[in-house]
């Protein structure tokens, strides 16, 4: 169990915060940006939102990538926000080789990529893919399935905001029952989207047997790097899936996209995991277990669960939801 | 050396011969030949250096291919009718990168109904993607072509759609000059790419472009279309001179100098058409042929040069523009600008219907009277047509029309209601 944060013997708290401090760990631990040296691989500038979990992911993640693999980083981008709020040329926030075809094929680009480097011998340049939710469960699920299946030598990472946020916001596979969206209207007998819907791509990927899988959240973000790092130690076909608040989707303060991205964690609705060749290797514990009340009606896309008369059951159905993760993934007992 | 083999394998052979590095591979009829023969070439050693990808869809095997040129490696790719306007999107967006991929088209009707025997709907429904569009007579231009593709290509770093008919070209078996790797080794350089993804030297690609913009990056892309009028008979010259034949250029005139009627048309149909130009020749008849072997960019300027001697011209087209007629026709109308010129269109061979030398000559003869209607369907069964439209006059719920009208032909074992 490489996941720092589960195997650290004491657990560094910081007054008043859950938050792990760089100062307490040792050198070589801190994270990526907290070294005057990082890459800024995202450069700062670019036309994200404030508050935009999936700057703030894709920042980290890609540093992260760059100090394992020594600045030798080559990207392929999905369509979507992260395409369009860092390229509006002639401005480029990217600081390294990148490159945009399409919505749906991220993954076959990088394939392709990869496959360039191998012929070419050059070993030491590492591939990332990267996309939204839509672009990788969605539309671009085939490219992405079809680069797991071949285990290809590419690291593929999924912001995952939950919803088409740069379309303006309109229901994906990702998209939680009950949300509301703009193709999933608050409105009927049952507002919002529906329920029993959706797919895991997380677990669709462990059953692809791929070397390695992780989930991760912005408001882990040491988490997050360290397993970023992992997946770069390894080869072959590797996917991350992290979650990423986006406060203009999910009618969230720009201030509280960290403190959504903890509560989806320690509710026990985003579960974070580990998985090596289709099994679960290690989970994030849950530190202060927290009520699914908490995390939804900080949101406006969930206010419609929260009027005059709650809508109890729906609640009680996403508790369900988030019960059940704790149970499947074992995110309370310190094992 | 000479060969007697198949034309996808041929085409294999001398797509070998280029040492493409990353070959995407995905089946689809007529088109499965030169990949599955390619891939036995690399699974066997013959080609080092080459990394064969079986890909998930044809979307795949393009979007592999876009990767793969953007990082520098010389990049093939083939396909045909669905698995084209499945990767449609990628066909435009490669070209629009300006990545230097080539790659065949097994040409083939496009359904519904499904249909697997050759046609030019595919390649046609690209014409504006961007990519240059060569087609091949024969099975020797077939393996001719493919090498001065990559050269093209290359030179202009914009895409490269070779089109040969299916079946007619990718399953006959004729005998094929292949050249030797020193000869393609002396025509066709190593691949210096105008753009590399490379970490010593960080570029975005394909970052979005405004209205500030995308007219001028349009233009330029046009702009190289156009350059590729000059540099095609410059490379066919070339390789005249390297490798002893003709082959490819912009257009090839047969028997035209002194015509009162020229027939043009693209791609395998040429050879028929030949065969009735010489017996119409041998009676004193004074026709002749043309055929178009740039497609995209369109030679309007050398078209209207070789044709506008003529009286008329009867455009042979294996596509149909649903609502107007040809899709070539079209074209040439714009290069006939200005002349008296009689065209005709004459929609012929869909969906793999032969082309005998019988109905070409009745037609021919038709056309030297001036007979033929402006837009005509060549051995068109109007019986079942016009059957097939009382039908659906008569009834409300008449059916779906292919079905019934295989009914009608007897092709299925039923009655028609």
């Amino acid at each position: 169990m490489d996941n720092k944060s589960v195997k650290q013997p004491v657990k560094f708290y910081q007054t008043g915060t859950f938050t792990v401090g760089n100062r307490l760990l040792a050198p070589d631990e801190r994270s990526v940006q907290a070294n005057m040296t990082r890459t800024n691989s995202l450069n700062s500038g670019h036309r994200a939102c404030q508050g935009c979990g999936e700057a703030l992911g894709a920042r980290y993640a890609i540093d992260a990538a760059m100090r394992a693999a020594n600045n030798q980083v080559i990207a392929a981008n999905a369509t979507g926000c992260l395409e369009v709020f860092s390229t509006p040329y002639p401005e480029t926030s990217w600081q390294i080789p990148w490159i945009h075809s399409l919505f749906g094929n991220a993954a076959a680009v990088a394939t392709g990529v990869a496959a360039a480097l191998k012929v070419k011998g050059r070993k030491e340049v590492r591939v990332i893919a990267q996309g939204g939710d839509g672009g990788t469960t969605d539309i671009g699920f085939g490219c992405l399935s079809g680069m797991f299946e071949r285990n290809d030598d590419v690291l593929y990472i999924c912001y995952d905001n939950q919803a088409y946020m740069n379309t303006g916001v309109q229901r994906s596979s990702a998209t939680p029952g009950a949300a509301r969206t703009a193709t999933t209207m608050a409105v009927g007998e049952d507002p919002g989207a529906p329920f029993g819907q959706g797919k895991n791509v997380p677990l669709i990927a462990m059953a692809h047997e791929i070397p390695y899988v992780a989930t991760a959240s912005v408001a882990y973000l040491h988490d997050l790097e360290t397993k970023v790092t992992k997946a770069m130690s390894m080869r072959g076909a590797r996917y991350i899936h992290i979650l990423v608040p986006c406060p203009l989707g999910w009618g969230a303060a720009s201030q509280d996209t960290i403190k959504l991205a903890r509560l989806a964690v320690e509710t026990g609705l985003f579960p974070l995991f580990e998985a090596e060749h289709g099994e679960v290797v290690s989970s994030y514990k849950i530190r202060r277990r927290e009520p699914v009340e908490e995390y939804l009606k900080m949101q406006k896309r969930f206010a419609h669960l929260f009027g005059k008369q709650p809508a109890v059951e729906t609640i009680a159905r996403i508790q369900g939801i988030a019960d059940k993760n704790i149970r499947k993934f074992g995110l309370l007992s310190l094992s | 050396m000479l060969k007697q083999t198949e034309g996808s394998h041929a085409m294999a052979e001398a797509i070998a011969l280029c040492r493409p590095e990353v070959i995407c591979a995905y089946p689809i009829t007529p088109q499965t030949h030169i990949v599955e023969g390619l891939g036995e070439i690399v699974k066997s050693g013959q080609l080092t250096n080459c990394e064969y990808i079986n890909v998930e869809s044809e979307f795949a095997a393009l979007s592999v291919a876009i990767g793969a040129s953007a990082a520098g490696a010389r990049t093939y790719t083939a396909t045909a009718s669905q698995g084209l306007l499945f990767m449609a999107e990628a066909v435009y967006n490669a070209a629009g990168l300006g990545l230097p991929i080539v790659m065949t088209i097994g040409n083939r009707a496009i359904g519904a109904p499904i249909n697997i025997w050759n046609d030019h709907t595919d390649s046609m429904s690209m014409r504006d993607a961007g990519w240059i569009q060569i087609y091949a007579e024969n099975n020797q231009e077939a393996v001719d072509l493919h090498i001065q593709a990559f050269r093209l290509a290359e030179e202009l770093s914009m895409p490269v759609m070779v089109c040969v008919d299916g079946f007619i070209l990718t399953h006959a078996y004729e005998r094929v000059d292949i050249p030797s790797q020193e000869q393609v080794d002396a025509f066709l350089p190593k691949f210096e790419p105008r753009q590399i993804l490379d970490p010593s030297d960080p570029v975005s690609i394909g970052a979005m472009v405004g209205p500030d913009a995308f007219m001028e990056v349009r233009y330029l892309a046009h702009q190289k279309q156009m350059r590729a009028l000059e540099l095609l008979p410059q490379l066919s010259a070339e390789f005249k001179e390297k490798f002893g034949r003709e082959a490819g250029g912009l257009l090839k005139t047969y028997r035209t100098e002194d015509a009162t009627t020229i027939v043009v048309a693209l791609g395998s149909v040429i050879g028929t058409i030949k065969d009735v130009v010489d017996d119409m020749r041998a009676q004193g008849e004074k026709i002749g042929a043309l055929s178009i072997c740039s497609f995209r960019p369109f030679p309007t300027k050398e078209l209207h040069d070789a044709l506008a001697h003529a009286d008329r011209i009867v455009v042979l087209e294996k596509s149909l523009s649903l609502g107007i007629g040809g899709v070539v026709s079209h074209d040439l109308h714009m290069a006939l600008a200005g002349t008296s010129l009689k065209a005709y269109t004459v929609i012929a061979g869909l969906g793999g219907r032969s082309i005998t030398k019988a109905s070409l000559r009745a037609l021919f003869d038709k056309a030297q009277k001036d007979a033929l209607e402006p837009l005509t369907f060549l051995d068109l069964n109007t019986t079942v047509v016009d059957r097939e439209l009382e039908r659906e006059k008569a009834l409300r719920r008449s059916g779906p029309t292919a079905e019934n009208i295989l009914k009608q032909l007897g092709t299925v074992a039923a009655t028609v209601r």
